[in-house]
Parts: C-alpha cells; structure tokens; sequence
C-alpha cells in the first residue's frame, strides 16, 4: 500500500471559542475524486486552508503529499494546487499574465514553463482567449482559467473549493470531464461543491455537519444509508399544499421540492406510482405526473444536514 | 421600471426598487448583527417591523448564533446570505436579485426560496438570475439570456412542453465508458449525471441508435420527463459548440 495523498487526523481548528474543524480524521488515495460537502459554515473551507499548509491546526495533524502541515508547509505549498473560494485572478491582466503571475509564484520560468504556460491554455481549451483582459471573461472562463493556474507545476493533489460556484450548466460539464481527466492521470482531488449532481462523480464523499466528520462513504453507500425509502419524482400543478397534507400519512418518509416538483420518499410497502398519485389529486394538486426516481446526493444531504432550527432566536 | 425609464425616474424609482448586486458588498468589519441595523436604518425600517424580518431571516439563514460574528469572519455562503436577508429586510415593489443562492446550500436554497413566494404571493415582483435550473423552474416565467441575445422566454411548463428532444435514463453498464461512447454520437446533446447513472437528451427520434450504440456496454435506455436543465443544455449547447 502506497501512503495515501492526504492524510488527516483529529484536525481541529479553533477561532477563539469556536470550534469551527472538530476532531476530523480521514485519508483520501492518490488519484481519488474526494467530495467534502456540507452546509454554509460546517467547516469546509478551513478544513481545505488547513490541508494546503495556510492556516495551523489548533489539534490534531495531516499530512499532504508525503508532507507534515505543521513542519513542513512550504512543501506541502509547493506539491499542491488551490483553486479557492475566493476569487484569485488579477482581473485587470490579460490571461496570459495571469498564468506568467501564478507560474512566477511556482518558481517556474524559462522555455520550460512556456511550453508548460502554452499545454495549460490548450487543456483548458483558453487559446482563443490568450490576450482577453481576465476581468472582461464570463465566470466559467475565469474559472477555467483560475484551474489553469492551479495546475502548471503539475501538483500531485489539487484542492478546489467550490470551482463550479456560479457556473452554467454548459461550462460545468465541460469542468469536470477535466477534473476527471486529471484524476486518471493520477492527481487527487478534494473538492467541494454545493450543487450536488455534480458530486456524483466523487469516488467517496464526507459530510460535514457543524465541523464534524459525520459520515464518509461512497454515494452509492451514502443512498443506502440515509435514503433508505423509495424516491419519487413528481410534477403537477398545485403540489405544495397538497404534498404538505401528506407529510403527516404513514409510510411517507420525507418531501422535498426539487424544482418545480418535488421528491417524495415513501416506504416501498406503502406506496406505489398510482396511490401517490391518487393521494395527490385527491388533496388538490392537478396534472399530477409520478416517475420512480433514482435516490440523489440532495436527497442524502437534505437527511443529514436539513435539522431543526437553533432554539431561540434573539433579535439583533 | 415601474412606467417610467429608470435612467430618468430618479428617487421615484430608486424608492420602490430593491437590488441585491451579484458582488455584495457589506461592512467586512461590522458584525452581523450591525450589518443588519446598518440597512434597517438605510431603508428607514421602523423597529417592530425590522424585530420581525430579522427574526425571520436570521431563521432562514441559520445566523442567528452568529450575531456577534464580523462579516469577513463568516463562510462564504453565510456571507451570502447576510447580504441577501440585508437586501429583504426592505420590501419594495420591485426585487432585483442578481445571483443571490450561489455558494448557499440546498437546505437553506429551498428556505429562500418559500421566503420568495410568499414575498411575491403578497405582490412583490422579483426578477433574479441564477445558475441553477432547478431554481429557473421554480419561476413563474424564465427567459434564457446567450451571448446577449435571448433564447427563449416563457412560463418553464410551456417551454418544456415545446421542448423538442428527448430524454432518457441510461440504466446498466459502466458510467464512465457508456459517458464516453456517448459523447462520439451526435444525436446525443447533453449528457449529466443523474444519481449514479447518465441522464441524457437526444434528438427527437433518434433514441433507437442510441441505444443500440450502448447494448455492447449493456446499457439501456429508459424515457424520463424532461426538466428545465436538459432544455438549458441542448438549447446552450450548438453556440458553445460553435
Ligand atoms: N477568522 C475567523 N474567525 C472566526 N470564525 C471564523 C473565521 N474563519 C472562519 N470562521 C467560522 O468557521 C466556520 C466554518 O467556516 P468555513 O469557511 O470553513 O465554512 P464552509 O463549510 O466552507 O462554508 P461555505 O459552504 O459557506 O463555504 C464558520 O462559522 C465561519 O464563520
Ligand atoms: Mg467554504
């Protein structure tokens, strides 16, 4: 068994008395596509700062391609790629100078990186895009670009947080066959994400819920898991109202809108396509329309993250 | 806006417009709670009703243990989200969100989205725009903006019923090789992932050599109702081809 890419164990991290990362232990393998999802403020991105070696651990370890976070962040730094949620792009440079900057940074320079600067525009399919002022770019591009920067010193891990945040749903195909390119070239990814599709094509996912680790898996696994119902997908007109008073009957395990229709997930013994769909009409909803729907990462998300509200609340 | 051009309309039409720009911009070192005051005084909000809103969005938004947190201190989708219930704590006429749920996640995605409803149930106009198709489907009318120009506007049923592909399920065979032999047949406009399958959307009739393409790879096809994302693909797709 070769060393896994990333290794953590009970990292923690602390922000005066908040325990914002608690007690996170994991390993990802070289070439896996690691998913790390949860709600706004589960502690995802300190997690990511932390792996990249730019915020200390107040407990706890990790150790990133071969590297100690702790004692030896300027090579972990130098092994890795960060794409991060922030924008890092100097928009008022032409892309080309952008790549000039990120590759400097890397310490790369000579006929070497230039060749290495001109492979990066073609994989990231931006050579028509060369001279275009960075700012002037729709976000895909941008994003395209800020994964080229990430990636010219070939790291061995590559850390993308959120990349596709914003993007249309064109250009985020087009990101991930990329990723999953690189990931069969051998580069481990940790990416996070909140639109959830997506997320589909992570070999295992973590899930974090108030900066705890709560479950880790593969999606497969994590739908046997936490969607343990039958899911359905339905249409219709007035559905809201009408799907609220089925909350309450037995056998129905949870309804969630997807769109403009909504999931249901029902206990197989009690619910069929035709019962649903009688239930429904019957409680008001018109043109209703049930499908048998494949069980999603939403769906798993939404049983462990969705939870009840904080006690009371004070005004401000 | 509103009758009267907005570059000319002045305070008349300042007034009953709300804007949630797509680069918030809130006080990164006020907190926040004193971001939340700062905007109740800008629009002038009276206290009981300003009570009553936060409460309601600090609810929606799950900040209310983090009332005392700076606005640089928070995630980026709490970041969001403060600026989005900064911009509903007035009520105007009309609600212009630009990209408000980008980074948010799915749980508090679908509170804000009630939260609309209701805002608009009560005679609010709200024009936002989004990535997100499952949210363009929740809209009671989208239109689809390319390189500048307009595809198409209209209520999602409507379109999706004009919607000229087809769409399928892929069941069997291995995701990743049936994704490749897929993307070698020109019928086939988009191809997402769908749980751990492949959802795809063909041309009108050509679904038989589809899926004889994929019976080596012991594939299959299996018909599903389309939704607004699949008309966004294949309506998207020739111009990013191009
Ligand atoms: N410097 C800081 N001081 C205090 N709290 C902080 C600081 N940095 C982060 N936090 C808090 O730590 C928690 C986790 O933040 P983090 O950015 O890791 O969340 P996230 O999971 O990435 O969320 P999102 O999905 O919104 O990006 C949040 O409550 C945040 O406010
Ligand atoms: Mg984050």
């Amino acid at each position: 068994m070769s060393e896994p890419s990333i290794e953590a164990v009970h990292l923690s991290r602390r922000f005066g008395s908040f325990l914002a990362v608690d007690d996170v232990s994991f390993s990802v393998a070289r070439g896996e596509i690691f998913g790390y999802l949860g709600a706004n403020g589960a502690g995802k991105s300190t997690t990511i700062r932390m792996l990249c070696g730019l915020l200390a651990p107040t407990a706890g370890e990790a150790r990133v391609a071969g590297f100690d976070v702790k004692s030896a962040p300027e090579s972990v730094k130098s092994s890795i790629g960060y794409m991060s949620q922030k924008f890092s792009l100097y928009l008022d440079l032409p892309v080309r100078d952008n790549i000039d900057f990120f590759g400097g940074a890397y310490g790369l320079s000579g006929p070497d990186f230039a060749a290495r600067a001109d492979e990066v525009l073609r994989l990231c399919d931006l050579e028509a895009e060369r001279y275009a002022t960075t700012g002037s770019l729709p976000g895909g591009i941008r994003q395209r670009l800020a994964l080229g920067c990430a990636i010219l010193h070939r790291p061995a891990v590559l850390f993308l947080d959120e990349p596709t945040a914003g993007v249309d749903p064109v250009s985020r195909r087009h990101f991930w066959r990329f990723i999953r390119a690189l990931a069969r070239e051998g580069t481990t990814i940790f990416v996070t994400t909140h639109y959830l599709d997506e997320a589909e094509y992570c070999g295992r996912i973590g899930l974090m819920v108030d900066g705890r680790l709560v479950a880790l898996d593969t999606p497969a696994a994590l739908k046997r898991r936490y969607v343990p119902g039958r899911v359905l997908a339905v249409r219709g007109r007035n559905l809201a109202s009408a799907a609220a008073s089925l909350r309450s009957r037995s056998g129905i395990i949870a309804v969630e809108p997807f769109g403009a229709g909504l999931h249901l997930q029902v206990a197989a013994a009690d619910w069929d396509l035709a019962s649903i769909t009688h239930a429904l009409t019957n409680a008001g909803a018109q043109a209703v329309e049930v499908e048998a729907g494949e069980p999603t990462l939403e769906d798993v998300f939404l049983a462990v993250v969705a939870r009840p509200r904080d006690g009371e609340a004070h005004a401000p | 806006m509103l009758g009267r051009d907005p570059a000319q309309g002045g305070p008349a039409v300042r007034e009953s417009l709300g804007l949630m720009p797509q680069q918030a911009s809130l006080y990164p070192d006020l907190s926040v709670a004193e971001n939340l005051r700062f905007f109740a005084r800008l629009y002038c909000l009276p206290r009981a009703l300003f009570r009553e809103r936060s409460l309601r969005l600090l609810d929606i938004t799950r900040l209310g243990p983090f009332l005392d947190r700076r606005a640089d201190a928070l995630s980026g989708g709490m970041y969001k989200k403060l600026a989005l219930a900064c911009a509903l704590l007035h009520r105007p006429e009309v609600l212009l969100l630009d990209e408000p749920t980008n980074g948010v996640d799915p749980v508090s995605r679908r509170e804000l989205w009630a939260l609309l409803y209701e805002l608009v149930h009560d005679g609010m106009t709200v024009l936002l725009s989004t990535p997100y198709m499952d949210e363009a489907e929740r809209c009671h009318r989208v239109g689809l903006i390319h390189h500048g120009r307009l595809l198409l506007d209209g209520e999602p049923r409507a379109l999706l019923a004009k919607f000229e592909d087809e769409t399928y399920e892929v069941e069997g065979g291995e995701r990743d090789r049936v994704d490749e032999r897929l993307s070698s047949l020109s019928d086939v406009h988009a191809a997402s992932p769908a749980g751990s399958t492949l959802r795809i959307t063909v041309a009108r009739g050509s679904a038989g050599t589809v899926a004889t393409a994929l019976t080596p790879l012991h594939a299959s096809l299996r018909p599903v109702v389309p939704n607004f994302e699949d008309l966004f693909l294949a309506r998207v797709r020739p111009e990013a081809a191009a």
